[in-house]
Order: C-alpha cells, then structure tokens, then sequence
C-alpha cells in the first residue's frame, strides 16, 4: 500500500497542497503547529490587489476540507523529527493538548464563565478569554484553552458549564507517528525581529508596529467592527508612516527584497482611505516593488489625496521627548532634502524570513529550503523563497504534482 | 428516491441552547402534523456518542433513508453528521434561530416550526441523483505550446504517469527562453550568469515514455468536455485526439514596437530586449549602451501594468556587455528597479560595477544623431532634465500575452478563454490562481500573467496538477472547485425547452453549446453547479437533483402564513451558501440578534435564484424577499463570476413586473456583503424588515 503524503504547514500553501491532492484521489495527512488551519493568511484583513478578505477563500477551502474523506489533518501538532526515505518516511509528531477535545460543540459555554484573559497582543481582541475560538469563521469549529493562561483545576468554571464532557484540564500531549510516501515541506514564514532595527526603536515605542501587526490590528477592527486606533493611548491616528524595506535588501539584516512589502504597504494605505477616510499615510520606499497586476494598487493610490509617496530613506526614529507622536528623521530622495516629521503611528514593512522545520533539509545561505532536495521532501511556496499569496497557492499547486511522481 | 422509498425522520437537537430557547415538543407536533408517519427523535447532544447510537439506532429500525437534523450550522459536526445510505439535510436551529432570535418567544417558536418544515418540504421534494460520468474517459493531456511552460507541464505530467501530446507551432522547442544567450543567476548562492539550459529540459522530455511530441503543428478544433475532448490538429494533414484536459502555455509577444517610435524605435541603433539578446550572440557589442526600462510597460497609454521580467532581464544583458566588452559602458535608466526576492544580490552585483550606471528618469526624447543616439531625461535622481548619448539603446519592451483564441474552442462563447484584464487569461481570484472559466483547460505561463522564468516553470506543473485533477473528479462524476465533489448536476426537461437561449448565454463557464436552432446542449462535465442556468431558466426546466424548482418552490410553500391583521410579515431571504451563509453564522456566533419574521433559503450562487420563486413567494403572502450575495463589480468576490450581477440585472426586470402588479418595488431587494461582514448582514436583515414593517402587509396575503 502507498503512504500518504504529509504536509507539514497548515496555511494557505498546505491546505491547498492538500485539496490538490485529495482532490486527484490522493490520499493526504496535514499538520500545523497552531490549533487552528489559516497560517499567516488567515489572521489577515485583505489580499492585494483585490482588497478582498483571506476568509472567503478559506471557507471554500475548508469546506472541501470537512467534505473529502482522503484528508487527516492534525492541528497543534508540532513536527518532532522525520526518518526514513522517500516512499517510506516515519514523522514523530507531538500533538499539543487544546485542553477541550472534539466533543466541543463550539457553545461558547466555556468562554462566557471564564475568569482568565489572554495577555494583551495586537491584533488579538481584546479580553479574549483563556478559553478562546479564533474567530467565527475559525477552522476547526472549536473551542481551545490556553495553556499557559489557564489556572487548570484552582478554577474548573468551564468543567462545570460544560454540557458535552469536553473539558479536559489534565490532557498532556501525546506523540503520533506519521508514515509517508512524501512529504510537502509548507511551512511558510515569520516576520524579521523587528526588535534588531535599533535605529526604529520598536521595542520602546508603543506607537511603532510591525506590518503584520498592523494587518492583524485592521483585521480585528473589522471583525469587531470597531475603530482603528493607536496602541499607546487608543487615540485614533490620524497620520500614519510606513517604512519599506525595514530589515530587507539589508546587508545587515536581510540581503534579499521580502518581495510583498511594498503591495501590503499600499494595500494597506488604500484600506485606510476606503475605511478611515482624512487619514493621510505616507510611504517611505526606496523602490516601489508591484509586480503584474499589482502594477493597479499604484494606479489606484494616484488618485488618493490622503496618500503620499515619498523616496526616501528614514534614518531613525528619534526618542519621543513627552511629544506628542513619534518623531522620524528622513532623507526625502525625490526632492533631495533632509526632514524630521511627526506622526501618530509607525508601521514598519518588516522582511521574511523562513520558519524554522524539524527537518534535515538543504538551506541556501539565508535560511530558505532549496527547491531541490537530497532527501525527497518538497519544499514549497514560502519555505523556498518570499512570495505573495497567488504566487505560493500556485506553488503549492506544483508542489503537489511532484507528490504523485512515484 | 421520487419512485422509490421515502421514508424521512426528523431528529432534533436540543443541546446548545436549543432545548432552552424553543419547545421542541411543540416543533414536533407541528412537524408531524405536516408530514404524517415522520419518524422523529430529540436528543440532547445529538452529536455526542451516545445521540449518534441513539440516532442510528432509530433510522435502521425504521428503515430512514432521508433525515432532516435540526441542530447546528453544517458548517459545524459534519463528519458526525455524514451517514451512511441517507440523505441528510441540516435545520441551522442554532446558529439562525436559537442564537440570534429572542428564546421562549412566540416568534422564535414559529420561526423554528417553519424553517423544520421548509426542509422537510425539500427532502420531500428533491430527486435521487445518479452522477454524471462522461462514456469515455481519456487520461492522456494536451499542452499547446513549447516554451519553459508547456515544457516543464509536459515533463511534470509525464513523470506522473499521465500520457501528455505536447503540440508546438513552429520547428522547435523551448520558446523565448530557447533563444536566450545567458540566463539569470539561480541567485541561491550564485550570482553569476547561467548557461542556457532548456535544451536539457527538451532532451530529458525526449527521453521519457508517454511524451508525445508534435512540432510545426497547431490544433485546428477542440470540442467536448473534461475527460472527454476531442482534439484536431493540423498534422500530417490532420490527426485526432482524445484528451482528458488541456493546459495551455502560449507565452508572450514584445509590445508593439512600432507604438513606440517616440522611444526611438526604427532606428537600426535602437533594439527590444529581445533584439539585443540576439544581437549579441552575432554582431560587436558598442562602446556606449543605454538601457531603457518601462519601454512601454506601466504606461496608461501602452501597458498598464509592470511586466515583471525586464528588470532583471536587462541587468543581466549589462552585465553580459560588460563581460563581452569591458571597455563598455553602460546606463540604466528606470523608474523602479523590480528585482524581487533572491534578485536582489544579483542588482548588487551589478551596481557595484563602475562602468554601470543607473539613474531613475523618464525618457522625454529619443533622437538618431547620425553618429549615435541623443536621450532626453527628466525627473532623474542627477538633474531635472539630462541628455545623454549612447551607441546603441535597448528598449526593455513589455509582455503581451498570445490570443488563447488558437486553443480553436468549438464552444458557444468563443474560441479561447475569457481574459481579464489586460488580456491575460488569468484568474481573478487571489486564493485560486488556477480558477478558469472552461473546466478541464488551465492556463500556464506568461500567457495567464507576467512572470519570468522560474515562476512559469512551477506554473506549468500547478496548471498540469489541475488538468490531472479535473479527469480524476469527473472519473468520480465530481465537479471541481468550488463545488469540488458536488456529485449532482444540471439535468434538461428538453420536452418543454422553447430555445430561448438565456443558459447557454449565462453560464458563465460555457457548459452550453447549441445548436443552430439555439437549442442548449448540455456539456455537464463543463459544469460547475453553481445553478445559473436553473436561475436563467423562463421554462423552469433545468434543476439539480437536490436543488430544483420544486424543491425550493415547496420550501416557500411550507411557511404558515400569518394573515395581514396578525401583524406578523414574512420575509423570504435568500442566502448564497459562499459568503453570505457563513457571514450570518458568524453572526450567530456573535449572538447578533435579527428578526424572528425572516425565513432562510440557502441558494448555490445568487444566480441560482429562479423568477418562479419571487412570483410563488408573492403569491404565498411573503411581504418581502431579500437576496444576499457576494459582491459584484471589477473587484467581484463572487465565486461564480457573475451570478451577483445577473441578480441585480434580473432584479431591475422584476421591479417592472411588481409595478404592473400594484406592489412597491421595494419588496425584493438586493444586497451583497463580504463573509467578514457579519455586522453588517444584521443590520441589513433589521433594516429590510423594518422597512417592510413600514410598506405594511403584501396584499396578495388574504387572497
């Protein structure tokens, strides 16, 4: 009998190496360290250039999920170790305890009586309970407990309210070994430290933030439908910089161009001009990198009044003195000035870089899987090098053809 | 099942807040009393083990083959809920009614009674469904094009078991990149210029078995469906094949030169990319070269968008000239320099080179002085305007996809595949890059978009992933994405077809070819269920088994309909099952609370929405019927590209209709949100009944 093929990442890029697979006849296991499927993509509010929310296209994909009997997939599952060879691999996989097994309903019993919160983290909403749900779109439909936040049997709240026994605060986390004829390495990517660019302060100022988190901060505005407003006294800004290319095309940092930062900074700017209209955002870029279609995003920011493009290069942000605002010293390129500007909040276009893999495989010399293997696997999509959402759907697409060559 | 036995059962649920909110005795009464000899059942966690014995227990023993189960979402439990040998319809009792509506209220009470008796009026009503699987299947696949794209297709397709005919108009394979003096460097942990190497890819095609290979040869005719196409090409005369799918990777043209004199263009002094690449493997390579990026490209006037490949391309020809003729020099003049991902070590490198200079610019003029070229240049990073000379200038010219009209499709909407913008026969839908609009035939290389070498490799092998899935599922009589494993499709009442020609018009996947009469013939294995077609239907003779026009037409029949002095409106939403359905999940999630007066019909597509039900709604005393879908428009989420959009052109024809019936037009409204919108969906469920509320009771009520 044929093992089936594992795929190690359940985002964007693993979900659809999985459908592809499932959907030719093939027979699939997905895991993903998380407890929920979604990666990256699925905590986004919107795709460039389209502007339309990540959520749509995963529920599509999660009903072809529940629907096909050829797909096993685990979530909290972390990757111990891989053995073997192509044809006949031997995953060892720690299954993390969610603390509520999968008699959940999804009632939300748990999370109403819970005393517990969540620390507070953009992005996150806020007061989110220890006994939690991503989302109400979130895949699998049920509830999960935080570990670390959960004071266990010293509360028990949930395990009273609970109906349906699925409460189970003493679950440890059990291993699960995984035969495989191949394996599809999807395990995308995490954001550059943005802690190691001293010279932007992230880690002193409240009011500088990563791209990712500001994406994360809009998607839970609109998921709450509340209003964007700023980290450190939750006023609603007014006047917004993006940083490009913090930590990319960086000798000291990243050497290689992230290859999404400039769409996701526009796409970003013509969010706050559709949403919050009067604000003005000012991007910072040294090249603006829209390739294809995407060509369009310029296009339509031309016609915006609240958006402005500026070559230049920020030098620093310089310490917030009681000031009102985080103040940036630049080099306007264009007009061939120096500047020093105050804004509301900072959102710095951090690079990619490739996510750690429990896995004996071939890097090239920033970190990334080469896209050939001695040992068989089949890196994809973001685990080769950055790319964009389509770019790595389409990858995974490829990646799964090369699963069903024996 | 419509000649064989129907023996339906209702379990409820009364977990959740089900049981606390409704009196399920009551909804038992009043299912029974619609459907005499029901089998029912109520559990209070039907999900759990012991609800599942409980459950499967009951149905054997009374030999149940159609079960309505009233608990939550089936976006939720679904593998609990899959039972073997029976039809199962969900009654969304949590997440629609019991979360969202006022518990132990009248209202909400009627409200459960009538969407439990809408789907027992389905699972009444619905047929049994035999899948559709083509007589003869082929296996074997068609790539049209010989370039990187069709080539690596081939190869991928082929290692994979699959019998691949790979057909090239002209004598020889490989395309552009078979043409090209050096290629970029893998970048990985090399930066120097490659060796060309398709011609290993070409041999290596060569060698495999199952490779069939067709030069000089271009396809005359394509008719039939996935699994099942008949190809003519013009081989030998002519050939015949029978293919499965098809994946196309007719590449790209340069832009237009002759659109681009005032670039200098004419002039022997001045080459494309594509010129110089040649040039330089035949002729002395000039002192002075100046490159011009954007040749075209990101122009309004020429091509609106970035081509993706000339960065990098025309950064590898200046280093190539300073390697050829190092007493060289060279300039780039550019707006951007696009040199994503690992390329970036690459412009480094030639940015470190001194005889290489880069300025960012716009080229105002371009003159022939006799004894070289003059350039005018404004906006650049040195000065406000600058005229600098050069021997020879090379136009980064732009990529202009090829017509997919040579594909020769014999479909009633036309030979190749639908374009969307600017040509490209790409997908609009970010998550679904190989979304087509003609099932079984996936676009690949620079003719879906721009892209360079290395990206149209891994998209020949994704597009030969699809066209291998597309013969799989309709081996399995399944459709393919969206719908993927829908085993039912369109089935014609032909008797009553008067040839109107609105299906074959409307599918927006050209499953309908037609006679010259204009009579429709079907395709199914084109087909995407999304359910347009019994949407456009006057005759109303087109339907899917489990979704058709009695099924729905019962389900609207099923409400009890209070009279006007009850003061108690009927809304009829309907709800496309994409967005909008999990938008007002969400919403239950959410405990966002709606209106208890609305009754929910879950449709395939706003498409899907037949005149016939407006007018039985009408006729049956609803007082408004409200259609929620995806949003249309040039950012268009709908899954089946245009179903929002018929909708509201329909919508404008029946507002006419309800005029000459005396009724406000107001009564049937419109409306799309996104599937994160789950505020916005309450909302506009609350205000359309409020605004009904005001309109005041549908007169046809009493009649």
């Amino acid at each position: 009998m044929d093992f089936p093929t594992l795929i190690i990442g359940g985002g964007i890029s693993g979900i659809t190496a999985a459908l592809e697979l499932a959907e030719a006849g093939q027979q699939v296991v997905l895991i993903e360290k998380e407890n929920y499927l979604g990666g990256n993509v699925g905590q986004f509010n919107n795709y460039f250039p389209k502007l339309c929310p990540p959520a749509c296209g995963l529920e599509i994909n999660y009903r072809r999920i529940r629907s096909n009997p050829l797909i096993t997939y685990y979530t909290g599952a972390n990757l111990k170790s891989i053995s073997g060879s192509e044809g006949d691999y031997s995953a060892k996989i720690d299954l993390e305890p969610r603390l509520i097994n999968n008699n959940c309903t999804s009632c939300g019993k748990c999370a109403e009586v819970c005393p517990e919160e969540r620390p507070k983290k953009l992005g996150r909403s806020p007061g989110e309970k220890a006994a939690y749900i991503n989302n109400g779109l979130a895949f699998p439909m049920k509830y999960c407990i935080d570990p670390e936040v959960c004071t266990r049997e010293a509360c028990g709240k949930c395990l009273e309210v609970c109906d349906y026994s699925a409460i189970q605060l003493d679950a440890s986390s059990a291993e699960v070994g995984i035969l495989a004829g191949k394996i599809i390495v999807a395990t995308g990517w995490n954001l550059y430290d943005a802690a190691k660019i001293e010279n932007f302060r992230y880690s002193e100022e409240a009011d500088v933030v990563t791209n990712q988190e500001f994406e994360r901060m809009l998607a839970n505005c609109t998921r709450e439908h509340k209003k964007l407003t700023r980290p450190s006294d939750g006023k609603v800004p007014s006047r917004i910089a993006f940083i490009q290319c913090v930590g990319s095309r960086d000798q000291n940092h990243l050497p290689y161009c992230s290859a999404v930062c400039c769409s996701a900074s526009l796409k970003h700017a013509l969010t706050l001009e559709t949403e919050y209209p009067g604000t003005i955002s000012e991007i910072f870029y040294i090249d603006l990198r829209l390739s294809g279609r995407n060509e369009t995003l310029l296009k339509k920011i031309e016609e915006k009044e609240g958006i402005i493009l500026t070559k230049g290069k920020v030098g620093r942000i310089l310490p917030s003195e009681g000031e009102e605002g985080i103040v940036l010293e630049l080099e306007d390129i264009s007009r061939a000035r120096k500047r020093k500007d105050v804004f509301d909040l900072v959102v710095l276009a951090m690079g990619l870089c490739p996510a750690p893999v429990a896995a004996r495989l071939e890097l090239n010399e920033y970190g990334f899987c080469l896209p050939v293997q001695p040992s068989g696997m089949i890196p994809t999509a973001c685990s080769k090098r950055p790319m964009d959402v389509s770019s790595s759907v389409k990858d995974a697409t490829a990646s799964a053809l090369k699963a069903m060559q024996k | 099942m419509e000649d064989g036995k129907k023996n339906m059962a209702l379990a409820v649920c009364s977990g959740c807040s089900i049981g606390a909110s409704l009196d399920v005795g009551k909804l038992l009464d009043s299912a029974v009393e619609a459907n005499q000899g029901l089998v029912c059942m109520e559990h209070r966690a039907l999900c759990s083990e012991a609800g599942l014995t409980g459950l499967n227990t009951l149905l054997k023993e009374k030999g149940v083959d159609r079960l309505a189960l009233a608990a939550c979402s089936p976006r939720v439990k679904s593998k609990e809920f899959q039972l073997d040998g029976i039809h199962v319809e969900r009654i969304n009792l949590r997440e629609q009614v019991a979360w969202v509506m006022e518990p132990e209220h009248e209202d909400t009470q009627l409200c459960a009674e009538d969407q439990t008796r809408m789907v027992l009026a389905k699972l009444e009503a619905i047929r049994e469904n035999i899948p559709y699987i083509p007589e003869s299947i082929s296996s074997e696949i068609l790539v049209v094009g010989g370039g990187i794209a069709g080539l690596t297709s081939a190869l991928e397709g082929a290692r994979a078991g699959y019998r691949v005919h790979l057909v090239e108009q002209s004598g020889h394979l490989g395309g552009y990149g078979g043409r090209i003096y050096k290629l970029l460097p893998d970048c990985e942990s090399d930066a120097t210029l490659k060796e060309p190497d398709i011609h290993l890819l070409v041999k290596e095609l060569e060698k495999l078995p199952g490779v069939e290979i067709y030069l000089d040869t271009r396809v005359q005719s394509i008719s039939g469906e996935p699994g099942n196409f008949q190809i003519s090409l013009d081989k030998n005369g002519s050939s015949e094949l029978h293919v499965g799918a098809i994946v196309t990777a007719t590449g790209w043209k340069p832009y237009n030169t002759e659109k681009l004199e005032p670039m200098g263009y004419g002039s022997e002094r001045v080459k494309t990319l594509e010129e110089f690449e040649l040039f330089v493997q035949e002729e002395p390579i000039p002192d002075r070269i100046l490159f011009v990026l954007c040749a075209g490209s990101r122009d309004e006037k020429h091509l609106a968008y970035c081509s993706s490949y000339c960065c990098s391309a025309a950064l590898k020809q200046a280093l190539y000239v300073r390697e050829l003729n190092p007493r060289a020099e060279v300039y780039i003049i550019y707006r951007d320099i696009r040199t994503t991902g690992f390329q970036e070590e690459f412009y480094k490198m030639v940015q470190a080179d001194d005889a290489i200079f880069m300025t960012k610019g716009i080229i105002d003029t371009v003159t022939d002085r006799g004894d070289g070229m003059e350039l005018v240049i404004s906006q650049s990073l040195l000065d406000e305007h600058v005229i600098l000379k050069s021997d020879m200038v090379v136009l980064a010219t732009g990529m202009v996809p090829n017509t997919t009209t040579d594909l020769q499709l014999q479909y009633r909407l036309g030979k190749g595949l639908p374009e969307i913008e600017y040509d490209f026969s790409d997908s609009h839908f970010i998550c679904f890059p190989y979304e087509t609009r003609r099932t079984g035939i996936y676009a690949a290389g620079t003719v879906r978009a721009p892209m360079d070498m290395e990206m149209s490799r891994e998209d020949g092998a994704g597009a030969m992933m699809k066209a291998i899935q597309a013969i799989e599922c309709v081996k399995r009589g399944e459709a393919v994405h969206p719908r993927a494993g829908d085993l039912t499709w369109p089935e014609l009442y032909m008797e009553r077809c008067t040839d109107c020609k609105r299906c074959t018009e409307e599918c927006p996947f050209g499953s309908y070819d037609e006679t010259e009469k204009g009579t429709p013939l079907p395709n199914p294995a084109r087909c995407r269920r999304c359910g347009i077609c019994v949407g456009s239907c006057p005759e109303r003779v087109i339907g899917f088994a489990d979704f058709n026009i009695n099924s729905v037409s019962a389900m609207i029949k099923a409400v009890s309909m209070p009279d006007e002095f009850e003061e108690k409106p009927r809304i009829l939403v309907f709800v496309c099952e994409n967005d909008a359905y999990p938008a007002l999940d969400a919403a239950g999630i959410h405990h966002l609370s709606y209106s208890p007066y609305v009754r929910i019909i879950p449709v395939r597509c706003l498409g899907s929405i037949n005149k016939v039900w407006i007018s039985d709604a009408l006729s049956h005393g609803y007082d408004g019927i409200l259609q929620i879908g995806c949003k249309p428009g040039d950012d268009y989420q709908c899954h089946f590209i245009h179903g929002s959009e018929l909708t509201e052109q329909r919508g404008e024809n029946l507002q006419e209709t309800l005029e000459t019936m005396m009724l406000e037009p107001e009564r049937i409204q419109t409306k799309f949100v996104e599937i994160t919108e789950h505020h916005e969906i309450q909302e506009m469920i609350n205000d359309y009944v409020e605004e009904m509320e005001l309109i005041g009771p549908n007169p046809f009520k009493s009649l």
